[in-house]
């Protein structure tokens, strides 16, 4: 592991553990206390967390032609806009703001990522790795949306909230960075601390149209 | 429960989203040390409430973590338009910025 | 028990359903289409309840919200109670239990003929400005004794077994209301493609329409109904909400709506089903098509029983197919009172007289009238009801043109039920809830909505639009506007055809003359429900209250769970007329939210038990939990108190956690810490300007205790931050001020040193934070790592090392909040509950011991150290604190808080300064909070000196500690000071230093 750099600007740390380690999600022990409602069959909302993927915060000046080049080429994903994001297999880069991204990735690459990043990026930008800090829940059925609408005050009409947008909002009483990944499949980006609260109020607004905790038989391998 | 437009996300978006952070345009004092009492009192405590359209600064709190300045009329509660950091309340808009 | 009331025939009850319900111990039965005011009427029911303040006998006077009598309380049991409910507005189920709220003492005390003047005398008008007045004391007894009497109903004992919840919504359109108005609207805006919520506080929609004699396209009214709803039911783009009252209009077009699911359908909500929903609506147009309220007219006796709307009277004939009465006598000063009278007589009742006030009506109601052989009262009014529990007589006079006078004697006419129409007042409601004031309209005789600054706009009736042509024509214009407004484009549409009476001019007339002046006469009410009648307001002006809305505080008008629905124009035209001017000059009141009563569930939402506020956990909250911890809510979250063993007091568990820690090693989840990652070039810069010492010269590996402070100097937040790189900081922060820190961090660097190159991210979340204290902190932490040199000359007090502990990359700081030798240790929160049970596996043999923030506060008082926000409360500057070297003067820019506590009032030397504070008595735990006082024996107010901040048993000291502010205390060292307690006992105290242990620090840099 790697020894103090006392010559480097920034302190860079690969946050990968030996093996043998229990690595335990947000929604590790919050998942195991909820009973299923519906079987997959007759639900309408689906509910699972995307856990422990890799989480790396990206800071720099959009308007800085130099790096969105050059996490575009370290992550050969365009630089997303406003309120958007770019998917590739394994990852997501989702706008959060002017001057701050969020890439989703695997978590064993994140260290390597980061790495490519920090190779490719000069002047003034920040890599944080945040993989512990939040965790991914995902939503998904014919219902999803009107779960959203109980807990959030932002609009998830497909008018306003196409697919591949992002939105950082109130999430009930925290806050959720959402992606609509698909018409009804959507993800919530939420704070570890947060995350056992998040899911409880999700599960509660989501049994009155049949929930099934896990994937929907068609996403499942 | 007002509508606030975020010119770093170009949306309308819901008042719970955002923190007030009171008046826009407070600059602090260019050298604090050689400023009066009242003078850095001034700065600290006093602040005009007026009738009528009232710069205010607001933080996306909830949703890019941004400052910027809102135009809202005090007395019917109707906002202007939103601008940010640097520009001047003429730009107040309530729509069209891409980030 | 038979329906007396009920008509063999018509109405939109669903005869093929009965049900029973009971009110006031009674069983009844109706049948599903009822409201349990109709189905009360066909069962003969004429007393739902005793008036409030002088106990009269009342019964159901309107069909709607704007009933101010038939309040009552529903629920079959004690979870399932519901106060303060409208029989008019509640759809009747199979096993409905109600109660009357207004009956105290009771309906039948009162039926038996006692119509006592309970508070006539104890409540004149001003009553409550009287009572608030003087004495003071009086008011908790009457108080206790209104409520009881005023209808209000109460509230369950048990909680609510039913949910609740919030659903957001976003929409093009919202059109409030689904009468004729409202429905076209919704039909040519929905048509366009607009998105439309169209919602109406009633089980049906329709409203006049499901009971209107008129006809559309041919055919009854309300077929045009069904025909339209089937169409706005198939399209996408529309949601129809039925049961659904709007019930606040706020700021940038932002409405509740409160809808009533399941409330038609039992005592209880089925299961998986909330029983209540409020919809927060974000609409960009809204229409409102609210309809109006029919004025009742004003006369002596007028609340008597069998005292009702005319429409009213035909809204339960031709809707519910029930006839309130025998024998009607009618009187209108307008066409639409008519129908009252027709409808009695089609159901084949005894129509005694149509009294019309109007010196010359004409109109085909008029003629219809004369066709059908009803007796006729040109001219005449009814000026007072006769009977005791139930009208059995009208006396009608003869009126002067304009309604102020009596011209002839007096006839009685013998009848059971006296119908009244004074005219329909808009339903402006809504429209002043965000500030749009009424306006007068001499041809509407009535207020309609002035001037919006919303977008929105009016339709039909609450327009003061009356015939049905008119409303469905300006429903159709507002609906194609609203799509317009909203982006859309509406194609013209053709309007039905309407077969409608053609009508004559209403007269403006509200209270009706009588042959005793208003003061003498027998009583004339204007509201019900607050009891106020028209000489209450005529001696309200009189005391010389000229402004309406001084006249309503005063007397209450309009103060009712009904907001005035019924009475309100009244009133003001009696005070109008009484102070000589206009109703136009006098004005009206305003509404504000709710339109009617709400309850509270829906308000909570799912805001309520484990989801009233989020709970945070750290990684290692389920081991917390497995290890038995008593939590402390430290912001929202959730943190070990202490971990009692069986058998231990609270005080035993701190002592075993305290001297564990101090003798052998202890350790606490620290996770909540704010953690915030500080990035770029002038990182170092930026965090010399907001903390008070210096960061220069900080270097790469090592730490430091930081003050921040705001632009007064107050001191609001600490912490250690630690330089991860030359660019690169790790900042903490208090576990609650964590968000607040952030949030002020941006705020300078976004408003006033946008040049400075830095970028703030909260990683609080992020790390787990373990923190090993105690003197064999190091020897457990040694047998973890391996790659990480523990030697105390190389990894030295406030030096930080990256590393692996138990297999897991880390951060460990050498920081101590205990003044112990003492480890923080942070890695990935992934994993942190893995390293945190590798700790308690290799801990065992120094029996490691957890422990909570209640030790914590104890071990860090012992040494001194001030807790943000504990010792200190927004009025504390470093030297307050003692703090003078966390502040370094001479930093080249001038840092937050600088200038602050440089002002005149921060130099006194007899601030309020923080000292330690030993009781004489070492077994005397001072109470945080108590005020010391120089002289015990000074009589009450004595000078106080200043709070006691913490206070503890110290077991490692055997005696209590306390750190507490005294004016000027840092020059009072050695004095004793007094805290006189609430029990009556006075504790002496020495003032100290606040380093009660170890005062050069010698344990934690072992």
């Amino acid at each position: 592991m790697s020894e103090l750099q006392t010559d480097t600007r920034v302190s860079i740390m690969n946050q990968m553990p030996e093996a043998g380690v229990t690595a335990r999600s947000a929604l590790y022990f919050s998942q195991a206390a909820t009973q299923p409602v519906f079987g997959p069959g007759q639900a309408q909302v689906f509910l699972w967390e995307d856990a422990l993927r890799g989480q790396l915060v990206i800071r720099g000046d959009a308007g800085n032609t130099d790096f969105a080049k050059g996490v575009s080429s370290a992550l050969d994903l365009a630089l997303p806009g406003q309120l958007s994001s770019s998917v590739s297999a394994t990852m997501a880069l989702l706008w959060i703001a002017p001057d701050e991204w969020l890439l989703l990735c695997d978590l064993e690459q994140a260290f390597a990522i980061e790495t490519r990043l920090r190779d490719a990026l000069t002047g003034h930008y920040a890599v944080i790795n945040v993989s512990g800090g939040q965790t991914q829940i995902r939503l998904a059925g014919s219902a999803a949306a009107s779960v959203l609408q109980k807990s959030m005050p932002y609009a998830v009409s497909d008018a306003h909230f196409p697919v591949g947008k992002v939105v950082t909002t109130a999430l009930s009483k925290t806050q959720a960075t959402v992606r609509r990944i698909d018409s009804t499949d959507w993800e919530l980006t939420v704070r570890r601390s947060f995350a056992d609260y998040a899911w409880r109020w999700l599960t509660d607004a989501s049994r009155e149209y049949g929930l099934h905790l896990g994937q929907p038989e068609h996403n499942e391998n | 429960m007002f509508r606030i437009y975020c010119p770093y996300c170009g949306e309308l978006r819901e008042e719970e989203e955002f923190h007030p952070k009171g008046p826009a345009h407070l600059a602090r004092p260019a050298d604090p040390d050689n400023c009066t009492d009242e003078q850095w009192g001034d700065f600290l405590y006093f602040r005009d409430n007026p009738r009528g359209l009232h710069n205010e600064l607001w933080v996306h709190a909830l949703g890019c973590r941004k400052f910027f300045n809102v135009t809202r009329d005090t007395q019917t509660y109707l906002i202007k338009g939103s601008y940010r950091l640097g520009e001047s309340p003429d730009q107040a808009r309530t729509s069209g910025d891409q980030a | 028990m038979r329906q007396t009331n009920r008509l063999s025939d018509g109405g939109r009850i669903d005869r093929s359903k009965p049900m029973t319900f009971s009110f006031n111990g009674n069983q009844y039965s109706g049948y599903e289409g009822d409201t349990l005011s109709s189905a009360l009427i066909a069962n003969g029911v004429n007393v739902i309840g005793r008036s409030f303040k002088y106990g009269r006998p009342r019964g159901i006077v309107a069909a709607g919200a704007d009933e101010p009598n038939a309040i009552v309380q529903l629920g079959a049991t004690e979870a399932t109670q519901v106060p303060n409910v409208r029989a008019t507005q509640q759809p009747l189920f199979d096993g409905l239990v109600s109660q009357p709220t207004s009956g105290w003492p009771s309906l039948k005390f009162d039926l038996l003929g006692f119509s006592g003047q309970l508070f006539g005398r104890a409540l004149p008008p001003g009553f409550y400005y009287k009572t608030f007045m003087f004495p003071q004391a009086a008011w908790k007894f009457y108080e206790k004794h209104i409520r009881k009497a005023a209808g209000l109903g109460r509230s369950p004992t048990e909680p609510d077994v039913d949910e609740y919840d919030h659903l957001n919504q976003h929409t093009d359109v919202l059109i409030v209301g689904a009468g004729p108005a409202g429905l076209s609207a919704a039909l040519t805006a929905a048509r366009s493609g607009a998105h439309v919520i169209l919602a109406d506080e009633q089980a049906e929609m329709g409203g006049s329409l499901l009971s209107s004699r008129s006809r559309i396209n041919g055919a009854e009214a309300s077929q045009w109904v069904a025909d339209t709803l089937q169409e706005l039911a198939g399209m996408d783009n529309v949601l129809l909400l039925p049961n659904a009252t709007v019930n606040g209009y706020h700021d940038h077009n932002f409405l509740t709506i409160h809808e009533r699911r399941t409330d038609h359908l039992g005592d209880r909500a089925p299961e998986n089903q909330t029983r209540q929903r409020m919809h927060r609506v974000r609409a960009d147009w809204v229409v409102l098509a609210t309809g109006a309220h029919e004025r009742p007219l004003v006369y002596a006796n007028n609340d008597l029983p069998g005292c009702m709307l005319a429409s009213a009277v035909s809204t339960y004939i031709r809707r519910y197919a029930v006839i309130p009465g025998h024998s009607l006598v009618a009187m209108t000063t307008n066409d639409a009172g008519y129908q009252a009278a027709f409808d009695w007589q089609d159901a084949g009742r005894n129509v005694v007289a149509l009294v019309d006030t109007r010196q010359a009506p004409t109109g085909d109601c008029v003629e219809e009238a004369r066709r059908r052989g009803i007796r006729l009262l040109i001219g005449h009014a009814v000026i007072e009801a006769k009977g005791s529990t139930r009208v059995s007589a009208a006396r009608v006079a003869p009126l002067s043109e304009d309604g102020q006078h009596l011209t002839g004697p007096a006839e009685k006419l013998a009848c059971d039920t006296i119908a009244s129409s004074g005219g329909w007042s808009p339903a402006v409601h809504l429209s002043c809830h965000t500030g749009g004031r009424p306006v007068w309209n001499d041809e509407v005789i009535g207020f309609v909505p002035g001037e919006s600054l919303q977008r929105q706009s009016i339709a039909g009736a609450i327009a003061g639009t009356f015939d049905l042509a008119g409303c469905l024509e300006q429903g159709t214009q507002q609906g194609a506007e609203a799509a317009r407004q909203a982006g859309y484009e509406a194609k013209p549409a053709s309007l039905p055809t309407v077969e409608e009476p053609a009508t004559g001019n209403a007269m403006a007339l509200f209270c009706i003359p009588h042959e005793q002046r208003i003061s003498r006469a027998p009583k004339q009410f204007v509201d019900f429900q607050n009891d106020v009648t028209a000489a209450a307001i005529e001696l309200a002006t009189r005391e010389g209250f000229e402004s309406i809305e001084h006249v309503k505080r005063y007397t209450a008008l309009g103060f009712g769970t009904d907001q005035g629905k019924l009475g309100n124009i009244n009133g003001m035209a009696i005070a109008a007329k009484s102070m000589n001017k206009t109703i136009a000059e006098t004005g009206t009141t305003i509404f504000r939210p709710n339109y009617t009563p709400v309850t509270f569930g829906a308000i909570a939402g799912r805001h309520c038990d484990d989801l009233f506020d989020p709970e945070r956990h750290t990684a290692m909250h389920d081991w917390h939990v497995r290890h038995g911890a008593l939590f402390e809510n430290v912001g929202q979250w959730k943190r070990p108190w202490y971990y009692p063993k069986p058998g231990e007091t609270m005080q035993q568990s701190l002592d075993r956690e305290c001297l564990a820690t101090r003798n052998g090693v202890g350790i606490l989840d620290a996770s909540t810490l704010g953690k915030i990652d500080i990035q770029g070039k002038d990182a170092r810069e930026f965090i010399g300007r907001v903390y008070t010492n210096a960061w220069a010269k900080l270097a790469v590996g090592k730490c430091r205790y930081g003050l921040m402070c705001g632009e007064d100097g107050m001191v609001f937040d600490d912490g250690v931050t630690s330089c991860l790189g030359e660019e690169h900081f790790l900042m903490t922060t208090t576990t609650g001020g964590a968000a607040h820190v952030l949030e002020w961090l941006e705020l300078y660097h976004q408003t006033e040193w946008p040049e400075l190159e830095v970028y703030m991210n909260t990683v609080t979340d992020h790390w787990a934070t373990m923190t090993i204290a105690g003197p064999d902190s190091r020897k457990l932490l040694a047998e973890l790592t391996d790659d990480i040199d523990l030697d105390k000359e190389s990894f030295k007090f406030m030096d930080w090392r990256q590393g692996t502990v138990a297999d897991v990359p880390a951060r460990v700081f050498r920081i101590s909040f205990t003044g112990e030798l003492s480890y923080e240790i942070n890695v990935p929160a992934n994993y942190g509950l893995d390293v945190w049970e590798a700790l308690f596996e290799k801990g065992e043999r120094y029996n490691l011991t957890p422990y909570g923030t209640e030790t914590m506060h104890i071990l860090r008082a012992e040494k001194g150290f001030i807790i943000a926000g504990q010792d200190t409360d927004g009025s504390m500057h470093p030297y307050d604190l003692g703090l003078d070297w966390a502040v370094k003067e001479d930093k080249p820019y001038s840092f937050i808080g600088k200038r602050g506590m440089k002002r005149e009032d921060c130099l006194r030397q007899d601030r309020k300064q923080l000292v330690g504070l030993k009781t004489k008595d070492p077994s005397i735990v001072l109470p945080e909070g108590a005020q010391a006082v120089d002289d015990p024996k000074q009589p009450v107010p004595m000078t106080m000196l200043g709070h006691v901040t913490s206070s503890y048993y110290s077991a490692n000291l055997g005696r209590s500690i306390a750190m507490g502010v005294i004016r000027g205390g840092h020059q009072r060292s050695g004095e004793t000071v007094y805290y006189p307690l609430s029990d009556g006992r006075v504790v002496e105290a020495e003032i100290t230093s606040t380093l009660f242990l170890d005062p050069k620090g010698e344990r934690q840099n072992v």
